[in-house]
């Protein structure tokens, strides 16, 4: 369901327009459409305000539950992301970081909880990769990210790609496009790689730029990072962090994980503390410095049964 | 020479092929220098590349298959009793394509839902359609003469023009079709990337079990295809029927540089490896050599072959 109070905002001006918000459900109109009759004048004046402040939040995560076993990785866990923020989540190994990206990335499905992407209710049975990237959510992961075979064209397009009016891809048009990511957000010109070349001859650093280069080039709202300097060398750990802080520039954000303090306290506006499944502490930039972090850090202790990679 | 450097894998096979030719000719011309071993290629070879296509496009996602040999028998079982029963060969060929896809579908299932590695619940599969064919048949052959004159066996496997095998015109467009799979629909990019890691796949938002199991009913299906050929072109079904397109398929599609690691392989090199595999025992034979020559020469091709991939991929393990 999307929030109620949009409903009545957009339906207040036009009928059609409800229509154009929810082409996919005659059901969903028809209840906007009654909603808006009935309580549409009345609580026109009072929703406009609330409405306009949570399309500034991108992403909005309610009670994430997720059990595996008879582990608990979440308990309860709520964040919310806002427009051209930089959020970091750390917390030590097992604290269930990767779980939290995994659900809100659409590759595990919490057990129970609810998410709101930019203002619409998400049905959680329904959501998956795909969903999440047509809404805007990409993930960048430490190394699963790119088919180490496969040319940079396929790695760019994988799960989205352009096609002819005979449903077949449109190679021609990919390669140029790879071609011109490449040169523009990766500055990967010359040297040899083309939009043929296999991924597996690219160095750490230029796999992570072409990830991010990816997101950047479909227009993701939220890329979200799961340790992207981690087995990097010094040079490109520069560059990868360049590019997070240019995520905000566009007005899109970024959630960050990574077990390096440093590369998180110079990129990041706000920090999630996340300890035994759920989030314990958070704090802005320039509230801590990076000793504090560090001191916060390690006053968590992790329960050994809670054990999940990342 | 950029394109020559990505395609040498193609080239290199297209050589290979070529210089086996030059061999036969020289060795045999009276024989290699007629159209007429020609068209024999074209009746024998397609049956064992139908099946490669269906089985490259496995081995590419890094799965395998080693019961489309009585897959072929139980749907070869399945057509040929029916159209015998029915009189109608159509029918029968639809029985066996869905016989085939059942097959594949179970494969399917306890490899990809019951998660038992590919190699181990084919081995178990084969024996078991193997068995349930020679069951049902209660071992013996059956005789398909007179669907000698129906229109369908001249649409699978007659001669157009009184000379050109349909079955290779059909080969053909099965391998533009597969082609076009692998290289330009989403399908064979989903194939590549299961591949190349299963984990990826999954995060890039592949539907893995999905393709999986439909590779999987693909083969039944190819297997189908196959059976139902062979059967109307030998014009007989046996209880033995597949079996020695085991290792033939397998050689020719690595032949074809195919990675059994998965990711990896061409259409191209798949059928270039299969016309190898089937011209080098005629090539053999009559270039005066004894037919004991044919594995032993099967086999340096297959091992020289891969080998040479090997050194070329750094596929050695550490």
């Amino acid at each position: 369901m999307p929030s109620i109070k949009s409903i009545i905002n957009i339906g207040n001006y036009s009928k059609h327009i409800v229509i154009l918000f929810f082409p996919e459900s005659k059901k969903l109109r028809t209840v906007a459409l009654t909603i808006f009759g009935v309580l549409g004048e009345r609580v026109f004046h009072n929703v406009h305000s609330n409405d306009s402040m949570s399309s500034n939040t991108i992403i909005r995560a309610t009670s994430l539950n997720k059990t595996f076993g008879a582990v608990q990785a979440l308990h309860d866990v709520s964040l919310s992301i806002k427009r051209s923020e930089v959020v970091a989540l750390i917390g030590d190994n097992g604290a269930g970081k990767s779980t939290i990206i995994k659900i809100l990335s659409g590759v595990l499905r919490p057990d129970s909880g609810s998410l709101e992407i930019n203002g619409e209710d998400v049905n959680l049975k329904h959501y998956s990769v795909r969903k999440a990237r047509s809404l805007g959510i990409e993930t960048v992961y430490q190394d699963h990210s790119l088919g180490e075979k496969q040319p940079l064209w396929r790695n760019v397009f994988v799960g989205r790609h352009i096609r002819n009016r005979f449903g077949f891809i449109d190679v021609a048009q990919e390669k140029e496009r790879t071609l011109k990511m490449l040169q523009k957000s990766i500055g990967l010109n010359g040297v040899g790689v083309s939009a043929d070349s296999l991924v597996g001859t690219l160095s750490g650093g230029e796999r992570q730029g072409l990830a991010i280069g990816r997101a950047m080039h479909f227009n993701s709202t939220l890329t979200i990072l799961d340790e992207p300097t981690t087995a990097l060398a010094v040079t490109e750990v520069g560059r990868v962090l360049n590019f997070i802080r240019s995520i905000p520039e566009k007005g899109n954000s970024a959630l960050f994980i990574s077990h390096n303090l440093h590369h998180v306290h110079e990129v990041a506006d706000r920090f999630l503390f996340v300890d035994r499944g759920t989030i314990v502490h958070q704090c802005l930039k320039g509230e801590m410095s990076i000793s504090e972090l560090f001191e916060t850090l390690e006053g968590f202790s992790v329960n050994p049964a809670n054990r999940d990679r990342g | 020479m950029k394109t020559f450097y990505r395609y040498r894998f193609q080239c290199g096979i297209l050589a290979l092929l070529s210089i086996l030719l030059g061999i036969f000719m020289y060795l045999s011309p009276q024989t290699f220098l007629h159209s007429r071993i020609y068209i024999a290629f074209m009746s024998t070879i397609p049956f064992a590349t139908i099946l490669a296509l269906g089985l490259t496009l496995l081995i590419v996602a890094g799965e395998l298959d080693l019961s489309f040999p009585a897959v072929m028998a139980i749907s070869g079982f399945c057509f040929s009793s029916i159209a015998q029963a029915t009189g109608s060969p159509l029918l029968g060929l639809l029985c066996a394509l869905a016989t085939g896809a059942f097959a594949g579908l179970c494969n399917g299932l306890i490899v990809v839902k019951i998660g038992v590695p590919a190699i181990i619940a084919t081995i178990g599969t084969q024996f078991f359609w193997r068995g349930t064919a020679t069951l049902l048949a209660d071992g013996l052959a059956l005789n398909l003469t007179e669907l000698r004159e129906t229109a369908l066996h001249h649409i699978l496997v007659g001669r157009l023009f009184d000379f050109f095998p349909m079955q290779a015109l059909w080969c053909l467009l099965l391998t533009v079709i597969f082609w076009m799979i692998l290289n330009r629909h989403i399908w064979g990019d989903d194939i590549r990337f299961i591949g190349d890691n299963m984990t990826t796949a999954t995060m890039m938002g592949v539907q893995t079990d999905k393709v999986r199991i439909g590779l999987f009913i693909t083969m039944g299906l190819m297997s189908a295809l196959a059976s139902v050929m062979v059967c109307m072109e030998m014009a007989n079904w046996w209880p033995t029927q597949g079996e020695g397109y085991l290792l033939l398929v397998f050689a020719a599609i690595f032949l074809g540089g195919t990675s059994v690691f998965g990711g990896q392989g061409t259409i191209f090199g798949t059928v270039i490896g299969s016309i190898i595999i089937g011209i080098l025992e005629a090539g053999i034979i009559s270039g005066g050599l004894s037919g004991y020559w044919t594995r032993l020469a099967h086999g340096l091709v297959i091992v020289i072959s891969v080998s040479v991939y090997a050194v070329a991929l750094k596929t050695k393990r550490t």
